[in-house]
């Protein structure tokens, strides 16, 4: 439980629009070990989504160091980060992401078959996923079909098919009313109680808190369990 | 990814946009049919014209002179008819005449010639008689119609026996031809033929100017031809620019060489056609590549390679177009069996077409596919995750 399954030291990504430069990470250290549930909380522009895209293996830093399971992802090309994704990490986004010509299954399907898998182990491991999300009749529908609590709970299905390292979810209750809110935070819940390290991106306190640990992060710099920037959300 | 598993999602998502995917094909649809239609009938007519030069008989020499001093005299169609090589001459006077049947009246080609000419020519009467040696003896008023002239004169009656008005002078008719087939744009089928020694005196015309020979051995005659060719040049000192001799082959050469330039030219022109296609095929997939940016961005996020993205694409341009060439090709066969028959053309298929035409729409869907496939490739995750 105590190996650290993400290190990040003195991460550093710069924009530059027009002539003005913006540090959307600066200086950005953190660690996260093996079967924890992070929150990381910041209003909007915080440069949250830049610091998902970096964990999720979607971009590189401009300087700093960011080891996933001992690896350097820095010094990676872009072929060998697609295996990352594909293998450590499960995306779980805020509008869902699912492909609309594809059914619920097969959309689950998708990163085993980008991994390789034969067409029967990867049916078999798709439904066993969608079991555990409790959407296994709904396997033949088309997003479409479904509801939005049920299109997110398909996207957590998909996340957890390759059986990844980590559980990515940039707002992930963000697009879904709060009854359905609490479902998905339930499910989260059970599912970093069966050992998944979950990563939560959001910059609504009340999902933060049901994390078990909670960073801040504001114009581009993190810090440990909120501090003064908690007190700052706490009055909206 | 395995190959079968792109396939797959290929026909899935052309599937998913059946119109589109329809109006994509139609280009090459139509650029492989034309491809299939235009060749099959640029060979169909070099396969007539050979079969029918082959027809008029392999073993023929023509021997053309120009003007009143170069007249073949009686005396030189003897010496050419004396030649080793040569097994019969024929002599043709020709002009055109008015012929009249009752109150049908028509213009007609008339050939003025001797009896060998349906031995040297190869043509045989059906019905009646040919001209006799007597017929030209005594300056007989007869003629032979061809196929076509008897049926435009007669209207399906015998017209062996009947009379006809040749510029106003009464001919018996003796005998129609055995229908050949028109051959090079001159019908063989109308035609009056009359002795030589009447129709001299019909056209006012007593100069010879065109003498069909007849080989005696197909094998020789290069041989023949030079021969005759030595000889009127002793006949026609100083005068080698106003004759000519051709035979069968040279006339085959040419024809070949244009129904080849021909078949050419069509396949080309129905080869831009298949271009064209192919600009279209491009044309949708970078729509399409741009409608789903956000579906390669997830793809990639997911864990796609940009080998991945690349293939999806190329094998859904390459399905699209050879899927278009197969249909193309079903489509191109039965137009051609719809024009053969309704405008009595002969179509030559050749399955070695076929399979170019097929090979080349696949080649169509890889080169315009490329470029959309590495654009899509190419795309960053995140830009693409974000797009909307
Ligand atoms: N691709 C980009 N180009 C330019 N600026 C960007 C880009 N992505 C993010 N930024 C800037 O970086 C900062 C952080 O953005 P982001 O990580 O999206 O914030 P959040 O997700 O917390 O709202 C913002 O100021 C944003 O304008
Ligand atoms: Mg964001």
């Amino acid at each position: 439980m105590s190996t650290p399954i993400i290190q990040i030291k003195n991460l550093m990504k710069t924009y530059k629009i027009g002539g003005e430069t913006v540090h959307a990470l600066n200086n950005v250290s953190l660690e996260i070990k093996k079967g924890e549930f992070l929150a990381i909380i910041g209003p909007s522009g915080s440069g949250k989504s830049t610091l998902m895209n970096m964990l999720g293996c979607l971009d590189r830093p401009d300087s700093g160091e960011y080891l996933l399971e001992g690896k350097n992802i820095g010094k990676m090309n872009d072929n060998q980060l697609a295996s990352i994704r594909n293998q450590k990490i499960g995306f779980i986004f805020q509008n869902f992401n699912l492909l609309t010509k594809l059914t619920a299954l097969e959309n689950v399907e998708l990163p085993l078959l980008y991994a390789g898998v034969s067409a029967k182990i990867r049916r078999e491991t798709a439904m066993e996923s969608l079991k555990k999300v409790g959407l296994a009749d709904r396997a033949a529908h088309l997003p479409t079909q479904l509801s939005g609590g049920q299109q997110q709970r398909v996207a957590i299905a998909r996340a957890l098919a390759a059986n990844p390292s980590i559980l990515l979810a940039d707002e992930p209750t963000g697009a879904l009313d709060s009854r359905t809110s609490k479902e998905i935070m339930e499910i989260m819940q059970e599912l970093n109680e069966i050992g998944n390290t979950i990563i939560l991106i959001t910059h609504d306190l009340t999902i933060a808190k049901q994390a078990r640990r909670m960073v801040s992060i504001q114009d581009g710099q993190l810090q440990e369990n909120g501090g003064e920037l908690l007190g700052h959300f706490a009055m909206h | 990814m395995g190959i079968l598993q792109c396939i797959k999602m290929a026909f899935r998502s052309i599937k998913s946009n059946k119109l589109r995917s329809c109006l994509t094909m139609l280009g090459i649809i139509i650029g492989v049919s034309s491809v299939i239609v235009l060749v099959s009938m640029a060979q169909g007519s070099t396969t007539n014209v050979t079969n029918q030069i082959n027809q008029l008989g392999t073993n023929l020499l023509t021997v053309n002179t120009f003007g009143t001093d170069l007249a073949l005299t009686q005396d030189k169609i003897d010496q050419l008819s004396k030649l080793n090589g040569v097994k019969a001459v024929a002599p043709v006077v020709s002009g055109r005449v008015t012929v009249k049947e009752d109150r049908t009246s028509s213009q007609q080609s008339v050939l003025a010639t001797t009896p060998d000419y349906s031995s040297v020519r190869n043509v045989n009467v059906s019905e009646g008689r040919f001209i006799t040696d007597l017929d030209i003896e005594y300056r007989q008023k007869i003629a032979v119609l061809g196929s076509d002239t008897a049926a435009t004169l007669f209207s399906g009656n015998d017209p062996v026996g009947q009379n006809i008005l040749v510029n106003g002078t009464s001919f018996k008719v003796v005998g129609v031809l055995a229908s050949k087939g028109s051959s090079l744009g001159s019908s063989g089928d109308d035609v009056v033929i009359v002795p030589l020694s009447t129709g001299e005196r019909l056209l006012k015309q007593t100069d010879i100017n065109q003498v069909y020979l007849q080989g005696k051995n197909e094998n020789q005659m290069d041989f023949v031809q030079a021969e005759v060719e030595a000889k009127l040049a002793s006949m026609f000192p100083n005068n080698t620019d106003s004759y000519t001799v051709s035979n069968q082959k040279d006339l085959m050469d040419t024809m070949s060489s244009v129904t080849e330039s021909m078949t050419l030219m069509l396949g080309g022109i129905a080869g831009i056609s298949l271009l064209v296609g192919g600009i279209g095929i491009m044309n949708i997939m970078l729509v399409s590549v741009s409608e789903r940016t956000k579906e390669i961005g997830i793809r990639k996020a997911i864990g796609a390679k940009r080998r991945d993205v690349l293939l999806q694409f190329l094998i859904e341009s390459t399905v699209l177009s050879s899927m278009g060439g197969i249909i193309g090709i079903i489509f191109g066969l039965c137009l051609g069996k719809i024009l053969s028959s309704a405008f009595n053309m002969t179509l030559s298929y050749s399955s070695s077409i076929m399979f170019m035409a097929f090979l080349f729409s696949l080649a169509v869907g890889v080169v315009f596919g490329v470029f959309p496939a590495n654009k899509a490739s190419k795309l960053n995750p995140i830009q693409a995750l974000r797009y909307e």
